[in-house]
Protein backbone atom coordinates (compact mmCIF):
# COMPACT_ATOMS: atom_id res chain seq x y z
CA UNK A 1 0.00 0.00 0.00
CA UNK A 2 1.18 3.45 -0.95
CA UNK A 3 2.37 4.72 2.28
CA UNK A 4 2.06 8.77 3.65
CA UNK A 5 4.94 10.45 3.83
CA UNK A 6 6.64 12.31 6.90
CA UNK A 7 8.66 15.62 5.47
CA UNK A 8 10.81 17.20 7.80
CA UNK A 9 11.46 21.04 6.02
CA UNK A 10 15.21 22.90 6.53
CA UNK A 11 15.91 26.68 5.93
CA UNK A 12 19.20 27.17 3.78
CA UNK A 13 21.21 30.16 3.56
CA UNK A 14 24.30 30.73 1.33
CA UNK A 15 24.13 26.35 0.94
CA UNK A 16 24.52 26.30 4.78
CA UNK A 17 21.20 24.76 7.35
CA UNK A 18 20.18 28.01 9.66
CA UNK A 19 17.22 26.33 10.71
CA UNK A 20 17.33 22.41 11.18
CA UNK A 21 17.98 19.58 13.71
CA UNK A 22 19.52 21.08 16.88
CA UNK A 23 21.79 18.22 18.14
CA UNK A 24 24.68 18.56 19.83
CA UNK A 25 26.38 15.43 18.49
CA UNK A 26 26.27 17.47 15.63
CA UNK A 27 30.01 18.15 14.31
CA UNK A 28 28.54 20.70 12.05
CA UNK A 29 24.68 21.66 12.41
CA UNK A 30 25.22 23.66 9.30
CA UNK A 31 25.84 21.32 6.92
CA UNK A 32 22.91 19.98 4.83
CA UNK A 33 24.80 16.90 4.54
CA UNK A 34 24.50 16.10 7.88
CA UNK A 35 21.45 17.13 8.66
CA UNK A 36 20.06 14.94 5.65
CA UNK A 37 22.12 11.74 7.10
CA UNK A 38 20.33 12.21 10.72
CA UNK A 39 16.85 12.97 8.74
CA UNK A 40 17.19 9.75 6.96
CA UNK A 41 18.43 7.61 9.66
CA UNK A 42 15.28 9.24 11.69
CA UNK A 43 12.71 7.57 9.00
CA UNK A 44 12.03 10.64 7.37
CA UNK A 45 10.57 9.78 3.88
CA UNK A 46 11.68 12.92 2.06
CA UNK A 47 13.36 16.20 2.48
CA UNK A 48 12.77 19.70 1.78
CA UNK A 49 15.29 22.32 1.43
CA UNK A 50 13.82 25.57 1.41
CA UNK A 51 16.25 28.36 0.19
CA UNK A 52 16.34 31.64 1.92
CA UNK A 53 18.96 33.61 0.07
CA UNK A 54 18.29 36.54 -0.43
CA UNK A 55 20.55 37.14 -3.67
CA UNK A 56 20.05 35.37 -6.91
CA UNK A 57 23.59 35.15 -7.31
CA UNK A 58 24.11 32.56 -4.92
CA UNK A 59 22.35 30.19 -7.20
CA UNK A 60 25.28 27.95 -7.17
CA UNK A 61 25.39 27.40 -3.38
CA UNK A 62 22.26 25.36 -3.83
CA UNK A 63 23.37 23.28 -6.93
CA UNK A 64 26.48 22.52 -4.65
CA UNK A 65 24.01 21.88 -1.78
CA UNK A 66 21.89 19.64 -4.08
CA UNK A 67 25.09 17.62 -5.50
CA UNK A 68 26.43 17.31 -2.02
CA UNK A 69 23.36 15.66 -0.51
CA UNK A 70 22.75 13.22 -3.33
CA UNK A 71 26.25 12.01 -3.25
CA UNK A 72 25.28 10.42 0.97
CA UNK A 73 21.45 10.42 1.24
CA UNK A 74 18.97 7.92 -0.64
CA UNK A 75 15.69 9.20 -0.58
CA UNK A 76 14.18 11.70 -2.71
CA UNK A 77 14.49 15.50 -1.99
CA UNK A 78 12.64 18.88 -3.39
CA UNK A 79 14.56 22.06 -3.00
CA UNK A 80 12.98 25.21 -3.40
CA UNK A 81 13.47 29.51 -2.69
CA UNK A 82 14.20 31.34 -5.34
CA UNK A 83 13.79 29.44 -9.03
CA UNK A 84 12.64 31.45 -11.51
CA UNK A 85 13.45 30.52 -14.51
CA UNK A 86 14.08 26.67 -16.45
CA UNK A 87 17.74 27.07 -16.27
CA UNK A 88 17.30 27.02 -12.51
CA UNK A 89 15.35 23.97 -12.30
CA UNK A 90 17.96 22.39 -14.46
CA UNK A 91 20.84 23.23 -12.39
CA UNK A 92 19.12 21.42 -8.98
CA UNK A 93 17.42 18.77 -10.94
CA UNK A 94 20.95 17.57 -12.56
CA UNK A 95 22.86 17.91 -9.43
CA UNK A 96 20.69 14.79 -7.93
CA UNK A 97 17.47 16.78 -6.91
CA UNK A 98 14.62 14.57 -7.34
CA UNK A 99 12.29 17.81 -7.04
CA UNK A 100 11.93 21.17 -7.44
CA UNK A 101 9.45 23.72 -5.52
CA UNK A 102 8.16 26.56 -7.10
CA UNK A 103 5.95 29.67 -4.99
CA UNK A 104 5.98 33.30 -6.14
CA UNK A 105 7.67 32.67 -9.84
CA UNK A 106 4.76 30.65 -10.46
CA UNK A 107 2.07 32.52 -9.45
CA UNK A 108 4.31 35.60 -11.67
CA UNK A 109 4.57 33.20 -14.80
CA UNK A 110 2.51 30.39 -14.74
CA UNK A 111 4.21 28.91 -17.65
CA UNK A 112 7.10 28.20 -15.93
CA UNK A 113 4.99 25.34 -14.40
CA UNK A 114 4.32 24.09 -18.08
CA UNK A 115 7.67 24.27 -19.09
CA UNK A 116 9.50 22.60 -16.22
CA UNK A 117 7.20 19.57 -16.65
CA UNK A 118 7.89 19.38 -20.03
CA UNK A 119 11.67 19.83 -19.45
CA UNK A 120 11.59 17.39 -16.24
CA UNK A 121 8.41 15.59 -16.09
CA UNK A 122 5.58 16.48 -13.68
CA UNK A 123 6.92 14.53 -11.14
CA UNK A 124 9.76 17.29 -10.47
CA UNK A 125 7.73 20.23 -10.43
CA UNK A 126 6.16 21.44 -6.99
CA UNK A 127 4.17 24.17 -6.49
CA UNK A 128 3.86 25.97 -2.91
CA UNK A 129 1.27 27.73 -2.58
CA UNK A 130 1.07 29.97 1.05
CA UNK A 131 -2.71 30.07 1.97
CA UNK A 132 -4.33 32.50 4.34
CA UNK A 133 -7.90 32.23 5.48
CA UNK A 134 -9.81 35.52 4.18
CA UNK A 135 -13.22 34.84 5.96
CA UNK A 136 -15.88 33.11 5.48
CA UNK A 137 -17.01 34.23 2.17
CA UNK A 138 -15.51 35.26 -1.29
CA UNK A 139 -14.00 38.06 -0.63
CA UNK A 140 -12.17 38.47 -4.13
CA UNK A 141 -14.23 39.24 -7.37
CA UNK A 142 -14.41 36.86 -10.48
CA UNK A 143 -11.69 38.85 -12.28
CA UNK A 144 -9.34 39.22 -8.99
CA UNK A 145 -9.78 35.15 -9.58
CA UNK A 146 -8.19 35.40 -13.38
CA UNK A 147 -5.31 33.63 -13.24
CA UNK A 148 -2.48 35.41 -15.97
CA UNK A 149 -5.32 36.08 -18.34
CA UNK A 150 -7.03 33.17 -18.13
CA UNK A 151 -10.49 33.46 -16.07
CA UNK A 152 -11.38 30.82 -13.63
CA UNK A 153 -14.58 30.34 -13.15
CA UNK A 154 -16.10 32.08 -9.31
CA UNK A 155 -18.05 29.30 -7.50
CA UNK A 156 -21.76 29.28 -9.46
CA UNK A 157 -23.71 31.69 -8.04
CA UNK A 158 -26.92 29.00 -8.03
CA UNK A 159 -25.00 27.84 -5.26
CA UNK A 160 -26.94 29.71 -2.55
CA UNK A 161 -25.74 29.71 1.11
CA UNK A 162 -28.61 28.06 2.70
CA UNK A 163 -28.10 29.34 6.06
CA UNK A 164 -26.74 32.00 7.75
CA UNK A 165 -24.34 29.21 10.04
CA UNK A 166 -23.29 27.71 6.53
CA UNK A 167 -19.82 28.83 6.44
CA UNK A 168 -17.84 29.01 3.05
CA UNK A 169 -14.12 29.00 4.05
CA UNK A 170 -11.80 30.79 1.11
CA UNK A 171 -7.77 30.96 1.38
CA UNK A 172 -5.94 33.90 -0.68
CA UNK A 173 -2.73 33.18 -2.22
CA UNK A 174 0.04 35.42 -0.56
CA UNK A 175 3.82 35.37 -2.41
CA UNK A 176 7.35 36.71 -1.77
CA UNK A 177 7.68 34.56 1.69
CA UNK A 178 3.72 36.01 2.58
CA UNK A 179 4.24 39.28 2.22
CA UNK A 180 1.73 40.26 -0.94
CA UNK A 181 -1.55 39.16 -1.41
CA UNK A 182 -2.54 37.87 -4.83
CA UNK A 183 -6.35 37.94 -4.96
CA UNK A 184 -5.50 34.53 -6.25
CA UNK A 185 -7.63 32.08 -4.73
CA UNK A 186 -6.17 28.81 -3.35
CA UNK A 187 -8.50 26.48 -4.49
CA UNK A 188 -8.26 27.91 -8.00
CA UNK A 189 -4.97 28.19 -8.30
CA UNK A 190 -3.95 24.61 -7.16
CA UNK A 191 -6.36 23.33 -9.76
CA UNK A 192 -4.50 25.58 -12.08
CA UNK A 193 -1.09 24.36 -10.90
CA UNK A 194 -2.15 21.16 -11.72
CA UNK A 195 -3.52 21.59 -15.05
CA UNK A 196 -0.19 23.19 -15.89
CA UNK A 197 1.39 20.05 -15.17
CA UNK A 198 2.13 20.40 -11.44
CA UNK A 199 3.23 17.28 -9.85
CA UNK A 200 2.70 17.78 -6.15
CA UNK A 201 1.02 20.59 -4.40
CA UNK A 202 2.93 22.16 -1.21
CA UNK A 203 -0.29 23.71 0.38
CA UNK A 204 1.27 25.76 4.02
CA UNK A 205 -1.49 27.50 5.71
CA UNK A 206 0.05 31.04 7.05
CA UNK A 207 -2.69 30.93 9.77
CA UNK A 208 -1.78 27.71 11.10
CA UNK A 209 1.99 27.85 9.97
CA UNK A 210 3.80 28.21 13.63
CA UNK A 211 0.90 27.90 16.24
CA UNK A 212 1.43 24.12 16.56
CA UNK A 213 -2.57 24.06 17.10
CA UNK A 214 -2.96 21.07 14.06
CA UNK A 215 -2.72 21.90 9.75
CA UNK A 216 -5.72 23.84 8.68
CA UNK A 217 -7.75 20.30 7.82
CA UNK A 218 -10.42 22.61 6.46
CA UNK A 219 -7.94 24.42 3.54
CA UNK A 220 -5.80 21.04 3.26
CA UNK A 221 -9.44 19.41 2.66
CA UNK A 222 -10.29 21.64 -0.07
CA UNK A 223 -7.87 21.59 -2.10
CA UNK A 224 -7.05 17.62 -1.81
CA UNK A 225 -10.24 16.94 -2.55
CA UNK A 226 -10.05 19.46 -5.53
CA UNK A 227 -6.83 18.39 -7.36
CA UNK A 228 -5.88 14.60 -8.40
CA UNK A 229 -2.23 15.14 -7.73
CA UNK A 230 -0.57 14.50 -4.16
CA UNK A 231 -0.80 17.46 -1.67
CA UNK A 232 1.58 17.79 1.17
CA UNK A 233 0.04 19.49 4.61
CA UNK A 234 2.18 22.48 5.95
CA UNK A 235 2.06 24.56 8.92
CA UNK A 236 0.88 24.12 12.71
CA UNK A 237 1.84 20.68 13.22
CA UNK A 238 2.45 20.42 17.29
CA UNK A 239 1.45 16.92 18.06
CA UNK A 240 0.92 13.42 16.79
CA UNK A 241 -2.59 13.29 16.60
CA UNK A 242 -2.14 16.80 14.59
CA UNK A 243 -0.52 14.34 11.24
CA UNK A 244 -2.79 12.18 11.52
CA UNK A 245 -5.99 14.34 11.03
CA UNK A 246 -3.82 16.10 8.28
CA UNK A 247 -3.79 12.57 6.65
CA UNK A 248 -7.24 11.24 6.88
CA UNK A 249 -9.59 14.38 7.76
CA UNK A 250 -7.66 16.26 5.50
CA UNK A 251 -6.97 14.34 2.83
CA UNK A 252 -3.32 15.00 2.57
CA UNK A 253 -0.72 12.44 1.17
CA UNK A 254 1.72 13.54 3.17
CA UNK A 255 2.23 15.92 6.17
CA UNK A 256 4.99 18.54 6.45
CA UNK A 257 6.81 19.84 9.75
CA UNK A 258 9.97 22.26 10.63
CA UNK A 259 10.71 23.42 13.79
CA UNK A 260 8.70 20.86 15.46
CA UNK A 261 11.02 18.11 15.01
CA UNK A 262 14.00 20.56 14.66
CA UNK A 263 13.76 21.66 18.07
CA UNK A 264 12.70 17.74 18.88
CA UNK A 265 9.27 18.02 20.62
CA UNK A 266 8.19 15.03 18.81
CA UNK A 267 10.52 12.42 16.58
CA UNK A 268 9.62 11.26 12.98
CA UNK A 269 10.06 7.29 15.16
CA UNK A 270 7.05 8.86 17.26
CA UNK A 271 4.67 10.24 14.74
CA UNK A 272 4.76 7.09 12.54
CA UNK A 273 4.12 5.22 15.41
CA UNK A 274 1.27 6.73 16.51
CA UNK A 275 0.17 6.82 12.61
CA UNK A 276 0.34 3.32 12.67
CA UNK A 277 -1.68 2.93 15.82
CA UNK A 278 -4.03 4.74 13.44
CA UNK A 279 -3.88 2.50 11.03
CA UNK A 280 -2.78 4.90 8.65
CA UNK A 281 0.04 3.36 6.16
CA UNK A 282 3.96 4.59 6.90
CA UNK A 283 7.19 3.37 5.82
CA UNK A 284 8.17 1.96 9.23
CA UNK B 1 33.65 -2.90 0.58
CA UNK B 2 32.57 -4.42 -2.90
CA UNK B 3 35.17 -3.47 -5.55
CA UNK B 4 32.69 -4.71 -8.18
CA UNK B 5 32.90 -2.68 -11.20
CA UNK B 6 29.69 -1.97 -13.39
CA UNK B 7 28.95 -0.61 -16.35
CA UNK B 8 26.16 2.42 -16.67
CA UNK B 9 25.18 3.05 -19.99
CA UNK B 10 24.28 6.56 -20.68
CA UNK B 11 21.86 7.22 -23.16
CA UNK B 12 21.23 10.79 -22.47
CA UNK B 13 17.44 10.75 -21.94
CA UNK B 14 18.31 10.27 -18.43
CA UNK B 15 19.82 12.44 -15.11
CA UNK B 16 21.66 9.41 -14.00
CA UNK B 17 23.83 10.76 -11.65
CA UNK B 18 22.06 9.51 -8.65
CA UNK B 19 22.25 6.14 -9.29
CA UNK B 20 25.68 6.17 -9.68
CA UNK B 21 26.25 8.16 -6.82
CA UNK B 22 24.41 5.00 -5.07
CA UNK B 23 26.30 2.44 -6.76
CA UNK B 24 29.97 4.13 -5.70
CA UNK B 25 28.27 4.73 -2.32
CA UNK B 26 27.97 0.59 -2.05
CA UNK B 27 31.62 0.28 -3.29
CA UNK B 28 31.72 -0.10 -6.89
CA UNK B 29 33.12 1.03 -9.62
CA UNK B 30 31.03 2.96 -11.95
CA UNK B 31 31.99 3.35 -15.90
CA UNK B 32 29.54 5.52 -17.74
CA UNK B 33 29.63 4.90 -21.21
CA UNK B 34 27.24 5.52 -24.44
CA UNK B 35 29.89 3.77 -26.55
CA UNK B 36 28.62 0.26 -28.05
CA UNK B 37 31.68 -1.63 -27.41
CA UNK B 38 32.11 -0.63 -24.37
CA UNK B 39 28.75 -2.11 -23.52
CA UNK B 40 29.26 -5.15 -25.58
CA UNK B 41 32.56 -6.07 -23.88
CA UNK B 42 30.92 -4.68 -19.82
CA UNK B 43 31.15 -7.74 -17.04
CA UNK B 44 27.72 -6.09 -15.45
CA UNK B 45 25.46 -3.55 -17.08
CA UNK B 46 23.16 -0.98 -15.49
CA UNK B 47 20.30 0.86 -17.89
CA UNK B 48 19.29 3.46 -15.48
CA UNK B 49 15.84 5.72 -16.45
CA UNK B 50 14.38 8.61 -16.16
CA UNK B 51 12.23 9.92 -18.83
CA UNK B 52 10.10 8.90 -21.76
CA UNK B 53 10.21 5.75 -23.09
CA UNK B 54 10.11 7.03 -26.45
CA UNK B 55 12.88 9.69 -26.10
CA UNK B 56 14.91 6.77 -24.11
CA UNK B 57 14.24 3.71 -27.36
CA UNK B 58 15.61 6.71 -29.74
CA UNK B 59 18.76 7.34 -27.34
CA UNK B 60 19.73 4.02 -27.29
CA UNK B 61 19.10 3.79 -31.53
CA UNK B 62 20.92 6.58 -31.59
CA UNK B 63 23.94 5.65 -30.07
CA UNK B 64 23.77 1.61 -31.47
CA UNK B 65 23.35 0.50 -28.54
CA UNK B 66 20.29 -2.14 -28.78
CA UNK B 67 22.48 -4.64 -30.47
CA UNK B 68 25.24 -4.26 -28.22
CA UNK B 69 22.99 -4.28 -25.35
CA UNK B 70 21.50 -7.60 -26.80
CA UNK B 71 24.95 -9.00 -27.42
CA UNK B 72 26.51 -8.30 -23.77
CA UNK B 73 22.95 -10.46 -22.48
CA UNK B 74 23.66 -13.33 -24.79
CA UNK B 75 27.17 -13.18 -23.38
CA UNK B 76 25.14 -13.94 -20.24
CA UNK B 77 26.07 -10.49 -18.17
CA UNK B 78 23.83 -9.46 -15.45
CA UNK B 79 21.57 -6.75 -16.65
CA UNK B 80 20.09 -4.24 -14.57
CA UNK B 81 17.26 -1.81 -15.69
CA UNK B 82 16.11 1.32 -13.29
CA UNK B 83 12.72 2.51 -13.93
CA UNK B 84 12.37 3.88 -17.66
CA UNK B 85 15.61 1.48 -17.94
CA UNK B 86 13.17 -1.50 -16.56
CA UNK B 87 10.56 -0.49 -18.86
CA UNK B 88 12.60 -0.52 -22.12
CA UNK B 89 13.37 -3.86 -21.63
CA UNK B 90 9.90 -5.01 -22.45
CA UNK B 91 8.43 -5.61 -26.12
CA UNK B 92 6.62 -2.21 -26.70
CA UNK B 93 5.41 1.02 -24.48
CA UNK B 94 2.44 3.09 -25.39
CA UNK B 95 3.64 6.59 -23.79
CA UNK B 96 2.99 9.44 -25.97
CA UNK B 97 2.41 6.89 -29.34
CA UNK B 98 3.41 3.37 -29.53
CA UNK B 99 7.32 2.52 -29.01
CA UNK B 100 9.27 -0.78 -29.87
CA UNK B 101 11.30 -1.10 -26.63
CA UNK B 102 14.33 -3.71 -26.67
CA UNK B 103 11.97 -6.78 -26.64
CA UNK B 104 13.81 -8.83 -23.97
CA UNK B 105 11.49 -9.99 -22.03
CA UNK B 106 8.06 -10.14 -23.55
CA UNK B 107 5.21 -7.99 -23.09
CA UNK B 108 4.27 -4.36 -22.70
CA UNK B 109 4.51 -0.80 -20.67
CA UNK B 110 1.11 0.90 -20.10
CA UNK B 111 -0.16 3.81 -18.31
CA UNK B 112 -2.08 2.95 -14.84
CA UNK B 113 -5.73 3.44 -15.63
CA UNK B 114 -7.12 7.07 -15.03
CA UNK B 115 -9.35 7.28 -12.13
CA UNK B 116 -12.95 6.48 -11.90
CA UNK B 117 -12.22 4.27 -15.39
CA UNK B 118 -13.63 1.35 -13.55
CA UNK B 119 -15.55 0.24 -10.66
CA UNK B 120 -13.11 -2.36 -9.67
CA UNK B 121 -10.10 0.30 -9.54
CA UNK B 122 -10.22 2.84 -6.58
CA UNK B 123 -9.14 6.69 -7.40
CA UNK B 124 -5.31 6.56 -7.45
CA UNK B 125 -3.41 9.61 -8.00
CA UNK B 126 -1.51 9.47 -11.43
CA UNK B 127 2.05 9.74 -11.33
CA UNK B 128 2.23 6.78 -8.88
CA UNK B 129 4.50 8.69 -6.47
CA UNK B 130 5.70 7.68 -2.93
CA UNK B 131 6.84 4.90 -0.75
CA UNK B 132 4.99 0.94 -1.42
CA UNK B 133 5.88 -2.46 -0.92
CA UNK B 134 7.39 -5.10 -2.24
CA UNK B 135 5.75 -8.43 -2.16
CA UNK B 136 8.19 -11.25 -3.62
CA UNK B 137 7.19 -13.77 -5.66
CA UNK B 138 9.92 -16.11 -4.81
CA UNK B 139 13.42 -16.12 -3.44
CA UNK B 140 15.99 -15.09 -5.27
CA UNK B 141 19.81 -14.05 -4.31
CA UNK B 142 18.67 -9.75 -5.84
CA UNK B 143 16.43 -10.64 -2.64
CA UNK B 144 18.38 -11.68 -0.15
CA UNK B 145 17.78 -9.09 3.45
CA UNK B 146 14.48 -7.90 1.79
CA UNK B 147 11.58 -8.85 3.43
CA UNK B 148 8.09 -8.99 2.56
CA UNK B 149 6.52 -5.21 3.18
CA UNK B 150 9.34 -3.55 2.80
CA UNK B 151 8.90 0.07 0.80
CA UNK B 152 11.15 1.18 -1.96
CA UNK B 153 10.21 4.84 -3.76
CA UNK B 154 8.56 4.91 -6.75
CA UNK B 155 7.96 7.53 -9.47
CA UNK B 156 6.08 6.58 -12.40
CA UNK B 157 3.00 6.57 -14.68
CA UNK B 158 3.09 3.33 -16.44
CA UNK B 159 3.37 0.17 -15.38
CA UNK B 160 5.87 -3.31 -16.99
CA UNK B 161 2.88 -6.03 -18.10
CA UNK B 162 4.71 -9.15 -18.63
CA UNK B 163 3.08 -11.93 -20.60
CA UNK B 164 4.54 -14.24 -18.61
CA UNK B 165 3.45 -13.83 -15.00
CA UNK B 166 7.05 -16.30 -13.51
CA UNK B 167 9.15 -13.42 -14.72
CA UNK B 168 7.84 -10.91 -12.30
CA UNK B 169 9.75 -11.27 -8.85
CA UNK B 170 8.69 -8.86 -6.79
CA UNK B 171 5.13 -7.12 -7.03
CA UNK B 172 3.49 -4.02 -5.43
CA UNK B 173 -0.22 -2.92 -5.05
CA UNK B 174 -1.49 0.07 -6.32
CA UNK B 175 -5.10 -0.67 -6.92
CA UNK B 176 -3.94 -3.56 -8.24
CA UNK B 177 -0.83 -5.85 -8.48
CA UNK B 178 1.72 -4.85 -10.42
CA UNK B 179 5.30 -5.81 -11.76
CA UNK B 180 7.39 -3.88 -9.19
CA UNK B 181 10.76 -6.34 -10.06
CA UNK B 182 11.23 -8.62 -12.95
CA UNK B 183 14.02 -11.11 -13.31
CA UNK B 184 14.52 -13.76 -16.24
CA UNK B 185 17.69 -15.25 -16.51
CA UNK B 186 20.75 -12.67 -15.87
CA UNK B 187 18.18 -9.97 -16.77
CA UNK B 188 16.56 -7.71 -13.85
CA UNK B 189 14.09 -4.52 -13.49
CA UNK B 190 13.35 -2.83 -10.74
CA UNK B 191 10.33 -0.30 -11.61
CA UNK B 192 10.92 2.06 -7.95
CA UNK B 193 14.59 3.75 -7.54
CA UNK B 194 16.93 1.74 -5.34
CA UNK B 195 18.74 5.23 -5.49
CA UNK B 196 15.99 7.49 -3.58
CA UNK B 197 14.96 4.04 -1.61
CA UNK B 198 17.24 4.08 0.97
CA UNK B 199 18.85 1.04 2.69
CA UNK B 200 16.88 -1.41 1.07
CA UNK B 201 17.38 0.36 -2.44
CA UNK B 202 21.08 0.23 -1.79
CA UNK B 203 20.78 -3.57 -0.20
CA UNK B 204 19.10 -4.38 -3.69
CA UNK B 205 22.29 -3.12 -6.02
CA UNK B 206 24.35 -4.55 -3.61
CA UNK B 207 22.66 -7.91 -4.55
CA UNK B 208 22.96 -7.10 -7.89
CA UNK B 209 26.51 -6.57 -7.21
CA UNK B 210 26.71 -9.89 -6.50
CA UNK B 211 24.56 -11.93 -8.80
Amino acid sequence: MLAKRIIPCLDVKDGRVVKGINFVELRDAGDPVEQAKVYDQAGADELVFLDITATHEARQTVIDLARAVAEQVFIPFTIGGGIRTVDDMRGILRAGADKISINSAAVRQPELISQGAEAFGSQAIVVAIDARRVGNKLAVSSEQLAVSGKRVDAPDSSFIIPHSQFIIPHWEVYVSGGRTATGLDVVAWAVEAERRGAGEILLTSMDADGTQEGYDLELTRAVATAVNIPVIASGGAGTVAHFAQALTVGGADAALAASLFHYKQLTIAEVKAYLVNQGIPVRV
Amino acid sequence: MNKSAITMIDYGASNIRSAQKAFEYIGAEVVLTEDPEVVRKADRLVLPGVGAFGSGMAGLRQRHLPEAIHEAIQRGVPFLGICVGMQLLFDESDEMGLHQGLGLIHGRVTRFPLHNSSFLIPNLKIPHMGWNQLEPAWEHPLLAGVKRGDYTYFVHSYYCDPAAATAVLAWTDYGFPFAAIVAQDNIYGLQFHPEKSQSIGLRILQNFLQT
